[in-house]
């Protein structure tokens, strides 16, 4: 075998066992595809190109799945004027994975208009995918005209209130919540008191080293008020999770990747499978963003996580549909 | 009738929004006026009244779609768009 790029990286300034300045090395790195696994505190980073180079034991996990997000099936103005041809891009994709993911979070904004068709014609690109099960929220675009009804009635199967609900696989917790409802003039995403009541008591009885998995559509931290990308009440939710050693939070909204870490808390937003939107402030307004055509998929993506049993964090991982 | 049509002709007040705004954000008008909003951005929008009971919500208006609504009442009507908050405008009916 060939040399194996590999970092590790020592450095506990913080003295949590986080190496900081490695994390944002690694970060710097993700948007080129790099994949960084956290190990015992330890963070190593390999490079997405050399992904076939790495021992088994480093790189597979106890579980494996896929998240993506804002397919807007429906639209069809010129940043793509072929979203169904590009989330079957993204199933492709998926299907090519060396390891099949065992399920797929769609973090929202599936239909772009609510229309029953717009669901079907999802329902059936993803039917294509190795992965069958599916887990959703909703995104603002998934429940309008009729306050989530038709979400839920096709979706919401086991779910509480507006939609909320968790599950476990192999020992992880997932959380999947709904924060695009009852939005108010001027505000950002919203959980609500009842939302955050069940989550303090779904989690209650965990172990502190049960990693812990949060999906939701608007990103659950700051990233840019004035365009509406955050949530107003998300700091109680993580209040309710600050005892766990690893919490990875996964959203959509943005229409780009970006992370970050706070202490036990990886955030980390998908790319788009539909159109990619401004980075913050880089334009007057969040609206599709227009790319060359043959630079539309460089822009659009999945997002593959992988956890492996007694490690701190998950291996989040972008790749494009180029 | 036909003074109430001239009216309605004089004073519809039709504008647009496009990039994210309601333009312009505040708009006066006289009591009767039909006010018409377009769409025209590439993502869809909403109108709806802030008021408890909302004064007036339009569905989803896609590009070029429209909706209209006649303030019969003279006062301050604030709405924002369900799907995008941080779109805010006012109508004063006076």
């Amino acid at each position: 075998m060939s040399e194996k790029k590999k970092d590790e990286l020592l450095h506990d300034h913080n003295h949590d066992g986080i190496d900081r300045r490695g994390f944002l090395k690694c970060m710097a790195w993700a948007g080129t595809g790099a994949f960084c696994v956290m190990k015992g505190g330890v963070l190593k980073s390999y490079s997405l190109s050399r992904i076939s180079e790495i021992s088994t034991s480093d790189m597979m996990g106890e579980l494996s799945f896929v998240q993506i997000s804002d397919s807007h099936m429906g639209f069809n103005k010129p940043a793509n004027p072929d979203v169904a041809g590009t989330l079957k891009a993204a199933v492709d994709k998926i299907n090519a994975l060396s390891r099949a993911p065992e399920f797929m979070l769609h973090t929202g904004d599936i239909s772009h208009l609510s229309k029953p068709e717009e669901f079907d014609t999802v329902d059936q690109i993803l039917k294509s995918a190795t992965s069958k099960d599916v887990f959703y929220v909703p995104g603002e675009h998934d429940v309008l005209n009729d306050d989530g009804k038709q979400f839920l009635e096709r979706y919401g199967t086991g779910s509480k209130g507006g939609g909320w609900y968790s599950f476990a696989k192999k020992g992880v917790h997932f959380i999947g919540l709904v924060n695009v409802m009852n939005l108010k003039a001027g505000g950002l995403g919203t959980l609500g008191h009842e939302q955050l009541e069940w989550v303090e008591d779904d989690v209650k009885h965990l172990k502190e080293s049960t990693p812990i998995v949060v999906f939701a559509h608007i990103p659950l931290w700051s990233v840019y008020p004035e365009w509406g990308w955050g949530t107003e009440d998300s700091a109680q939710a993580l209040a309710y999770l600050k005892k766990f050693g690893s919490v990875t939070v996964l959203n959509g909204h943005i229409h780009q990747t970006m992370q970050k870490v706070e202490g036990n808390v990886t955030f980390h937003t998908a790319a788009s499978t539909a159109f990619p939107q401004p980075q913050p402030g880089k334009a007057d307004s969040p609206g599709p963003m227009k790319v060359p055509a043959e630079q539309l998929k460089s822009v659009l993506g999945i997002t593959n996580v992988n956890y492996v049993q007694g490690q701190h964090a998950l291996a989040v991982v972008d790749s494009t549909l180029a | 009738m036909s003074l109430l049509q001239d009216w309605e002709q004089r004073f519809c007040s039709v504008w647009e929004h496009s990039a994210f705004t309601f333009g312009p954000a505040a708009l006066t008008v006289p009591v009767g006026t039909t006010v018409t909003w377009i769409n025209k951005d590439d993502i869809p929008h909403t109108v709806v009244s802030t008021d408890d009971p909302k004064a007036f919500k339009s569905k989803v208006l896609d590009t070029d779609e429209k909706f209209s609504f006649t303030f019969s009442k003279p006062g301050t009507f604030p709405y924002f768009c369900s799907i995008h908050p941080k779109m805010t405008g006012k109508v004063i009916v006076q």
